[in-house]
Order: C-alpha cells, then structure tokens, then sequence
C-alpha cells in the first residue's frame, strides 16, 4: 500500500487509510497531498504510456474533428490524463466506472479499443455503440465501463446505482462514478450522496474539478469551492487531491476504493486538474488567460511531470521514450485510420435496439 | 338534538368500509377525541374519533357490518340531558344509506372532511367487461375475486419468488406497506434488502434503480404517484429508455416503473394527471394501463419479465375495485396486445384503464338504443396494438376513443391518426375523441366532475359517428 501520509482531524491515519469517517470534511484549501509514495519504475513507465496514449489520442480527435471526420460535440480530456490513469490503477477486475461526457480518456483508461473509440467518434459500424452514441456515449461492459452519459450528473444517480447492485448482490466490487465541478451543482448529486451513505453503497465519487464548468469559472458557480466537502452533511469523507500528479491520485484512489470495498460507504476525491483546451471543439475559451493555460502546462503537466522523473532517475533516456511516443503514434493513427474507413452503419441498424 | 356520526372517509377515493369493533357501547358517555369505533378498508384499519360530546345514545350499524357507505349514520350522540326519546327525533337515514344522506353536510368532521360528491357515480361500480373468454386464460380455469390492489401485491410477490434480482424501492414501500397499500406483506415476506423504502427522493432513486438495471438487476421503481415522477423524468426518458440504443445494444435495462396515474379524486391539478400520453411518446419505452384485477395482476408479471423499461400505470381510484383473477400458479399477460373486452357490430370504442369505465358504462347505454358498441381495452399503449382497432374498425366503420388524458397530443389523437393513415377507406364516419377537457385538474367538486370525461360524452360522440 502506497505510504501517503494524510491529514486529518482524526489524526494520522496509519496504513495510509482514512480516519474514522465521523471527519469528514478534514482537507484544508491548500491541502493537496504533501507526500506522496515514490512509483517504482515499471509504474512510472506504464503510467507514463497510458497518460501519453490518452493525450495522443485526443490530439488525433481534435485533428479529425477539424477535418470534418467527428460531428456533434467532442469534448477532450488533454490535461487530465492523471486522474484516470491513477484512479483505475486502484480497481481489480470487476469494478466498475461511470462517467459524463468528457468520457475518451476514461474509456481508454478502462482498457477499451482506441480503434472502438475512435470508429464511434467518427459514427462508424466499428464504433463500440455502432456509431449510435457517438462521442459522449460508449459502453464496454466486457471493461466495466458504464457510460458515457450526457445529461449533465446524471451519472451520478446512474454510479451510485451500479454500486446499490454490487452491493445488493455483496460482490465486493467498487464503482467508481466520476463527475465535473460543474456537474457537483446538480440536485441529483446530493440525493445520491445521501442514499449512498444511508445504505452504504460502494461507490467512489471523483469530483474532477478541472476549475470550469464549460465557461463558468469555479468560484462564479459554488457558494462551496471545496468540492471535497460537498459530502459533509451527509458524513461522507473527502479529500483534495492534486489531479496532476498521477502517483498522489493513485494514493488516494486506493484509500478511497478500500474504505468503499470494505463496506464503510462512499468516499469524495475532489481532483485539481485543469483542461487546457476548451470545453468542446467549438469553444475558443476567452474566459481565462493564455499565460494561465501556460503555466498549467509548464509547471504542472502531469505528462511531463513523469518524464522528468522517469530522466531523472535515468529510468528512460530520452530514445526511450522517443520510442514509446512513437509506438502510441502509430496505434493512434491506425485508429483513426480505421475510423476514417470503416464505413457506417448499415441503414437498418436504425431501428434496432431500441427494444430489447 | 341528537348528534348523528357518519360512516368517515379514510382517503380521497373511499366510498365504503367495513365497521370493524365499537369501542364504545350505547349509553358510555363520549368526549372529544373519544376513540369510538373502528373501521377498515382493504388498505388500513382507522379508529373514529368523537367531535362531540354526550352519551352515545344509539348504535346504528352493528360491528362487524360490511361495505358501509361513507356517509351512512353509524351512531348517535345525546347532548347532556337529553334522554333516549330524543332519538326518535333523529332522521331515520340508517335503512336507506347512500343516496339519500350522501347530500346531508357531515355534523360529524372526523378525520375525514366533508365530503360532497364523492367520485363521479357512473364509476362508483365500474363495470365488468361481458363474459367474454379472457383471451389469457385457459378455458376452465377457477377465477377468483380479487381487488387490483391484491393483484398488483400477487404479481410482485410471484415475481420476487421467483427471480432473485428482482426487488421493489420507492417511498413507504416497506415499513409503512405502501402509501396505496401496494406492497403490502412484502417487507415481511422478503425482507428490507429487496423491499427498500427510500428517502423522498424521486430524481435520485429512479436513477439508482437505471443504474442497478443497467448493471443487471430488475428493479420495481414505485413512485407514491406518477405526478412524482416527473421529478425523474430525466432519468426515465435519457437514461432508461435510450441506453440500450445509444450502447448499441449492450446494456439493458430491465427495470419497471409503477404506481397511480390519472386523476384521483378532489387532490387538484399537480396530484390529477394522465402520463400515457407523455410516455407513450417515447420509443425505448413500454407503456402499461391495465384496467381489470386480471389484466393488472398479469401484464404486472410480463413488466417485470420484460427485458425493457416499462412503465406501468396504475389508477388509484380502481385500487379498491375487484373482478376476476384466474387461479393459476404463473398467470402472466403478453405486453403489447389490446383485448376485446366487449363484442359489437355498430362502433368500435377504444379506451384502457380507467377510460374503460366510461366505455363499458356507454355501451350498456348504447345498447338501449339499439347501437351495440365493440369496446376495446388497449391494455398496453405502447407498444400500441393497433391491428386489434383496426380489425374492429374495418368492422364496425366507426370509432371513438375515450381517455381522460388531455386531448392534444394525447393517444386518442394517435389513434385517430393511424386509423386515418391505414384504414381511411373501412370509415364511414370522422373518428371523434372524448377526452378529458383542456383545463388544469380543478379542485371544486363540481368543476372537477367537468373536467373529466363522462359516460354521456361517449354515448353522444357514438351517436354522431352512428348519425342516429
């Protein structure tokens, strides 16, 4: 178990568990983790691959979108690739996650197909919903995904009931339910919150606050601007987590899973994080600063952050991960490839699956 | 003067009940708030309490007395001094109940208030379809009485036995045994892991029940009414009913929504409204309105089986109505197929749940005039059977359709308008639509009773079609 030493009310918590959930709300503003367990260096390299995968692959969306290849709405993760990278390296097989609409990264996370993901973005036969979902809404049951949902907290109802069901049947599995800053504000959430905690369900909320909701600067749309507190009322744990940094997301996500799977209830991770490009591919993103978007990237990349580390420690030279790099290129572009080939869905396909 | 206590009503929609026990016997004296008596319906026992003081002078309907008519008298009160000849003064209302007193103001408030016209009194005794052959039934079978309230607990109960992951959440469906008396005995025979009361919470726990459906449970959703659910409206229609398109066919969700729809009675506008329409809608959806004890406890087990969202819709005020159920281990009704609940030559009536109150009551109506209508009861409106009404209409060449629902978009203009498309040429007549009228549910009694549709309202509408 990672050796994250918390802060809390309660006092340490030893084995890197949460204290006693009778504290729930014991993060400070400026509390992102302090320490954080050292990734040894086949983590650090594996994290590194996967966060690199999810942000070439949004890059080649982006690119297909631009060429007309993608319709309707495309909104990309780039910048937030540590959250589910960290988060699913806390889960075990059967485990499930749940998600809104900013959703690719999640997906690839999950260990879906990129090629699947990318044929559903382009509305192709070879999408993993038949190119009938498209962007915001894909499934792999076979993964654990759930969706890929597009109303806006939805998912949240939708999460905690995936984890009433592990719970009704006591399979010992987790789900993880993320959702955005701006999806925190929804009425919905909090009638999950308060029947997660009254039956403790296991289920992980993930508040990703990437600091906007579409154009709505956090502090302009939360009286609470600490989402890890948004449980609090209802005695539900939370805690901030640098979202950035892949290695404190993966401590946490690990406190977090096991004091959900050992039947204590749901737990709150509100992860920093930051989204540097706008909310979707039609949004110049005027509501804040060049030099802010820069300083995110320079200073906190959660990419580059590994890179280093991975040089530092001379874990990788940079041919290495010139290497890898190229490699994920060449998966990303044979995804696209087939996505941009794979022809439609068959006419008839419209009117199945709408009963079952 | 002697003080006369009326039989109470428990709720909106009672009309009668049973006089269980006196606490009281004649010549105790009674004080406000006095326990009196105590008298049950087929959902719950309720004492009565004394408003007025005095001396219980006369009992007037014995314990044990069945099916006693809200308003009848009960008892009678002496004021002090007063002595058992003043009893002779006392209006002799007890041998001929109802109708007589049902004018009367109560002197006796109770628990219950006052209560005018109760429901509309062409539906007081809803009518029985004719004897026909249920289609679902195999000939022979033992039928037994059942109200739809005991038909709809037996299905769930049937379907939890049978099939483990099926449970029941929603408010008071557990401890309190249903808010309608629905669930009643099943946290006891099941337990609280499958019998969940949730908090009021509507939005929230339908889209548990969506989620616990898309991970492969087949949950019961009750909403305490439909009018509720529009809170979770959202979860219904984007969640439920189009996950299984937009997964391209990977995740199901089996899951049922139920409880009463449509106008109750005298709860005003947010309380009275007909779904079938808006849900009927959507495709992704299946849509139930059962009006027999029968047909609510059969095609409740289908919902259930079915691998789809369905939504059920009960009507509160046939709750308490019975007809026959067949005595069978597994009675189950197919979704999706109409019935002919009456058979006839001159005009086909269409209508489904509670709308086939006004159809039958109009067909016996008809029948004096020498018109016999074939009534048709959809059962399922989506998805619609609309073969079965064109089958009819191509017989009878003429159609009204009958709901309570608004008339605007409602599934009588679908129905109109699929006749139009597919049968135009078997019409002898424009196809008319008797609906409820384009108002919010008002409260007054007498407003109220002119929103809804009425048995006249058919038997006219018949008569144009018919030109007679």
């Amino acid at each position: 178990m990672a050796l994250a030493a918390k802060k809390s009310a309660a006092g340490t918590a030893a084995a890197g568990k949460p204290a006693a959930q009778k504290a729930p709300a014991r993060r400070s503003e400026k509390s992102a983790v302090k320490s954080i367990a050292e990734f040894s260096k086949a983590e650090e390299l594996e994290a590194y691959r996967e966060m690199l995968a999810i942000r070439r692959f949004e890059e080649k969306a982006g690119q297909m979108y631009g060429m007309g290849l993608i319709g309707g709405f495309c909104h990309l993760y780039i910048g937030q690739e540590a959250v589910v990278v960290g988060m699913q390296k806390a889960l075990k097989s059967g485990d499930q996650v749940i998600t809104g609409y900013r959703d690719h990264g999640h997906m690839l996370a999950c260990g879906m197909d990129p090629k699947g993901v990318m044929a559903e973005l382009t509305g192709r036969r070879g999408g993993y919903s038949k190119g009938k979902g498209g962007s915001m809404h894909m499934f792999s049951v076979e993964k654990g995904f759930f969706g890929g949902h597009g109303i806006v907290g939805a998912q949240v109802s939708l999460g905690t009931g995936l984890a009433f069901a592990d719970h009704y049947r006591q399979n010992g599995n987790v789900c993880l339910t993320y959702f955005g800053d701006g999806a925190a504000n929804q009425g919905q959430v909090y009638e999950s919150f308060n029947m997660a905690e009254l039956w403790k369900l296991p289920v992980v909320y993930i508040i990703e606050n990437n600091k906007y909701a579409m154009g709505t600067a956090v502090n302009r749309a939360s009286a609470q601007t600490d989402f890890s507190r948004r449980g609090t009322s209802f005695n539900i744990p939370g805690e901030q987590v640098d979202g950035m940094d892949v290695r404190a997301v993966y401590a946490a996500g690990q406190r977090a899973v096991e004091f959900a799977r050992s039947g204590k209830g749901p737990y709150i991770l509100e992860m920093l994080t930051y989204r540097y490009r706008g909310h979707s591919m039609s949004d110049p993103a005027k509501y804040r600063s060049k030099e802010e978007v820069q300083k995110m990237r320079t200073e906190h990349d959660p990419i580059e952050q590994v890179r280093a580390r991975l040089l530092e420690k001379k874990w990788a030279s940079e041919e290495d991960l010139k290497a890898i790099d190229a490699e994920i290129r060449d998966t990303m572009n044979a995804a696209a490839d087939f996505a941009s080939s794979d022809p439609e869905p068959d006419a008839s396909e419209l009117y199945t699956d709408i009963l079952r | 003067m002697p003080v006369e206590i009326l039989m109470p009503a428990l709720s909106p929609t009672m009309e009668k009940g049973n006089l269980a026990k006196w606490i009281k016997k004649e010549g105790d004296a009674v004080k406000s708030g006095d326990v009196i008596a105590e008298i049950e319906t087929d959902k719950a026992t309720m004492e009565v309490e004394a408003v007025d003081e005095g001396t219980l002078g006369k009992i007037l309907i014995p314990e044990g007395t069945q099916d006693v008519a809200v308003n009848t008298p009960i008892a009678v009160i002496l004021a002090d001094g007063e002595d058992a000849a003043a009893l002779d003064a006392a209006p002799k209302a007890a041998e001929s109940a109802a109708p007589a007193v049902a004018q009367q103001p109560s002197p006796v408030a109770d628990a219950a208030p006052a209560a005018p016209a109760k429901v509309e009194s062409a539906l007081a005794n809803p009518p029985q379809p004719a004897a026909l052959p249920e289609p679902d039934v195999p000939a022979g079978t033992e039928m037994v009485s059942q109200t739809i309230r005991e038909a709809l607990r037996d299905a769930m109960a049937e379907e939890m036995r049978r099939d483990g992951d099926v449970f029941i959440m929603g408010e008071e469906v557990a401890e309190y045994q249903g808010a309608y008396k629905i669930t009643q005995g099943l946290l006891q025979e099941f337990g609280a892991r499958r019998v969940i009361d949730t908090p009021i919470t509507e939005h929230g726990f339908a889209g548990v029940g969506v989620g616990a459906a898309m991970a492969g449970l087949k949950p019961i959703v009750e909403f305490m009414t439909f009018n509720f659910a529009m809170q979770a409206i959202d979860q219904i229609i984007n969640s439920a009913a189009k996950t299984l398109y937009m997964s391209g066919g990977q995740i199901q969700c089996s899951i049922v929504f139920r409880g009463p729809n449509g106008a109750a009675a005298r709860v005003a506008a947010q309380h009275s409204q007909d779904y079938s329409a808006w849900y009927s809608h959507i495709p992704g959806l299946k849509v139930v309105a059962p009006y027999t004890a029968a047909d609510a406890k059969g095609l409740l087990k289908a919902a259930i089986r079915d691998p789809n969202p369905v939504i059920f819709l009960e009507n509160e005020i046939l709750y308490g109505h019975s007809s026959p159920v067949p005595k069978l281990d597994d009675f189950v009704v197919p979704l999706g197929k109409a019935k002919v609940a009456r058979p006839g030559s001159d005009v086909t009536l269409v209508a489904w749940s509670i709308g086939m109150s006004y159809a039958l009551k109009a067909a016996e109506e008809l029948s004096k005039l020498g018109i016999e209508a074939e009534v048709i009861d959809l059962r399922t409106i989506r998805p619609l059977d609309i073969a079965t009404v064109i089958a009819s209409v191509q017989k009878t060449g003429r159609c009204v359709t009958v709901e309570e629902g608004w008339p605007q978009s409602g599934v009588g203009s679908e129905i109109v308008a699929q006749l139009m498309e597919k049968t135009f040429d078997y019409l002898d007549a424009p196809v008319l639509r008797v609906t409820g009228k384009d108002v919010p549910m008002p409260y007054a009694a007498n407003l109220e009773k002119l929103a809804l549709p009425t048995v006249q309202d058919v038997v006219e509408a018949v008569r144009a079609v018919t030109y007679r």
